[in-house]
């Protein structure tokens, strides 16, 4: 165990307490903000992973836009202030599932990678990953602006009022 | 040196996370948070791998991923906003699947108002 395994432990536990706290929480607003705990804590993650460039992407995106519109999505529906009771549905199915993938996961990764160490990443660098995106992924990621495009006029449609018809 | 097994277990801990909250919560957008955690999870996965080898694949990956779900968010929280201009609510156990939606409502009771704070 090096510190960087120990600091990679530590924003591990904090972004799976935080995941617990989203999907355990009573309150609405509140699973938002400890949303964005998990989502931080894995954006510490990509940071000592040596993907800076992921991990300020991921900080502007999810925790500056994506929570902001859930919580923006949270209000506008209403949601009280407090505790609310009919947040859940029954607990089994969901509990067994949801820890049959998780636990199975884990069990897998375990086995295949439980004793492999390799050499701490360097710092990473934006250039190497804009060469990467624009010399061989250059298609999906016009592709994906395509998308981009796609995804606000549908979100326009589909939140325009029908009396304006 | 670091042991990649660390972040690969922790997310797939978010992803069981995210599968158990999909499944457990009757909330829209409490589920929508919990498909956030999921694709996380896979984010992390893909950054780890980067870390076995030289190239920067698993990263533009994420970066795609990351983009992807902005889209879905936008998409799926329109989605749930005009869920709750229809029925005034938002639990998805409560969305008739069989109803067909009555093609002119005369009464309009409330798609012309505006809503009410």
């Amino acid at each position: 165990m090096t510190l960087l395994d120990v600091a990679l432990a530590v924003a591990g536990l904090l972004a799976v307490a935080g995941g617990v706290a989203v999907v355990s929480t009573k309150q609405l607003v509140r699973a938002g903000l400890w949303l964005v705990v998990a989502l931080g804590a894995v954006a510490v993650e990509f940071l000592l992973l040596g993907a800076e460039f992921a991990a300020w992407v991921q900080v502007l995106i999810y925790v500056g836009a994506v929570v902001v519109l859930l919580l923006f999505a949270v209000m506008l529906t209403r949601a009280p202030i407090g505790p609310s009771p009919d947040l859940d549905r029954p607990l089994l199915p969901a509990l067994l599932v949801g820890a049959a993938a998780g636990l199975g996961l884990a069990g897998l990764f375990a086995a295949a990678f439980g004793r492999l160490t390799v050499p701490a990443p360097g710092a990473g660098t934006a250039q190497k990953l804009g060469t990467a995106i624009f010399d061989d992924w250059v298609l999906p990621f016009e592709v994906l602006s395509v998308l981009l495009l796609a995804a606000l006029v549908g979100a326009i449609v589909l939140s325009r009022r029908e009396s304006t018809r | 040196m670091i042991r990649p097994v660390i972040p690969l277990l922790t997310a797939a801990l978010l992803f069981g996370l995210g599968t158990y909250g999909v499944l457990r919560r009757r909330n829209a957008v409490l589920v929508l948070m919990s498909v956030e955690l999921m694709l996380n999870a896979v984010n992390l996965v893909l950054v780890t791998g980067d870390v076995l080898r030289p190239k920067v694949t698993g990263q533009v990956f994420t970066l795609f991923v990351i983009v992807l779900a902005a889209a879905e968010v936008g998409v799926g929280l329109a989605l749930v906003l005009r869920l709750f201009r229809l029925r005034r609510d938002i639990n998805l156990d409560q969305v008739p699947l069989d109803e067909e939606p009555e093609p002119d409502p005369a009464p309009a009771p409330v798609l012309d108002e505006e809503p009410t704070r």
